[in-house]
């Protein structure tokens, strides 16, 4: 898929076509992610929580974005401000002793639940947020359905799905 | 949370997005101009022979600068408020209002005798100049601020002092009205000093309130 295609999808989603947007998010999030795994071979940094944070940071600024320019210099400028913003938090944390490491590196070989970076930032909703990013999200409910299971007014759900999201985009990464 | 759930939720939020920038900017500059205004007029006013004063090219010349200054800024700082922007490229464009200044430094040194020089220089104005220009560009620096928290810069707190740049040349622009040092060798000592403070505080204050 090239730019063009890319930009027309956008557009599309800016407009408010979900499955637009849907298609669009599934194509930006495959480009960061062959783009930061090539970045994150060193370390401690999952390639997956770049993709993450870069997509919930697209959802944020997308009025940000020049409907008549080309999407992937965007794209990419949003995920290296991301990948840089991670890179910094690492930075700032101390540094593990060998014991830490084998424990990890133990943990990785058991393959345990991963410890997703979101999942945090998904904690400090909100209950209401809370809920409603859950329901639509993990439990894949359509807006109709969590309003019905929540007790909630259909309008209700998109606000508080859209300030739950908003608030995830902040908190990501930031304890 | 998988990526794939995200993105679900994603896209079912697809509808409500942000305001456009283009917006942002225009009601971010007009509410700066009009907030300068009324700090303006409130604290200090035109100078009484504004009529005569409007007849002299030095007089004049202060606004091409600080309105060159003002707009130059405005613009990048509209660039510079996307991730993308290619701040070596667009930054040249501030060059407008330092080139104006030093063609007039040169024009007033060569029509000019030197003994009357330090005189022109320190002026008379030099306090209630450093003192006004920042009082009356805070309010537009912040308003442009705001606008810029709401765009995503690659480089906040640069973007920050091009914000302070564009609030200080809005201000100048109005405190040129006011003050009776029309001398370009006044101009370009102490509005610059007093402009540079406002860039500082805009650099400062970005890098604490423009995180995305």
């Amino acid at each position: 898929m090239d730019d063009r295609d890319l930009a027309q999808l956008f557009r599309a989603a800016l407009e408010g076509d979900e499955r637009a947007y849907g298609d669009f998010l599934q194509q930006a999030a495959e480009l960061v992610r062959a783009w930061a795994r090539r970045r994150t071979t060193f370390g401690r940094l999952d390639p997956e929580d770049v993709v993450q944070e870069t997509l919930l940071a697209v959802h944020v600024k997308r009025h940000t974005w020049r409907t008549d320019g080309p999407v992937m210099p965007w794209l990419y400028a949003i995920a290296r401000h991301k990948l840089v913003d991670a890179l910094r938090r690492l930075g700032r944390q101390p540094g593990m002793d060998i014991g830490e490491l084998q424990d990890e590196l133990a943990a990785e070989e058991a393959e345990t639940v991963r410890d997703w970076e979101i999942d945090r930032a998904l904690e400090a909703l909100t209950p209401g947020q809370r809920s409603v990013v859950t329901a639509i999200s993990l439990e894949g409910r359509t807006i109709a359905e969590a309003a019905r299971s929540l007790d909630m007014m259909e309008t209700a759900v998109r606000v508080a799905l859209h300030r739950g999201l908003a608030a995830i985009a902040k908190r990501f990464g930031r304890d | 949370m998988e990526t794939q759930k995200l993105i679900k939720a994603l896209a079912v939020d697809a509808r409500r997005s942000g305001m456009s920038m283009a917006y942002a900017w225009s009601v971010a500059g007009f509410a700066a101009i009009a907030v300068a205004a009324i700090v303006f007029f409130l604290l200090l006013g035109a100078r009484t022979d504004i009529a005569d004063a409007a007849q002299t090219v030095r007089f004049l010349f202060k606004f091409v600068v600080t309105i060159a200054l003002a707009a130059s800024a405005f613009t990048l700082l509209h660039v510079m408020a996307r991730p993308e922007a290619d701040v070596r490229r667009t930054l040249p464009r501030l060059v407008v209002a330092p080139a104006l200044l030093l063609a007039a430094i040169a024009a007033e040194l060569a029509v000019t005798s030197p003994d009357t020089w330090p005189v022109r220089l320190v002026g008379t104005n030099s306090l209630v100049c450093l003192t006004f220009i920042p009082l009356i560009g805070i309010g537009p620096l912040a308003l442009l601020l705001a606008a810029l928290r709401h765009g995503a810069p690659s480089h906040p707190a640069l973007a920050g002092a091009v914000a302070g740049l564009t609030a200080g040349g809005i201000a100048a622009t109005f405190y040129a009205a006011h003050c009776t040092d029309d001398s370009p060798l006044f101009v370009a000592t102490w509005y610059t000093i007093a402009i540079a403070m406002l860039g500082l505080v805009g650099a400062l204050a970005a890098r604490r309130l423009v995180r995305w």
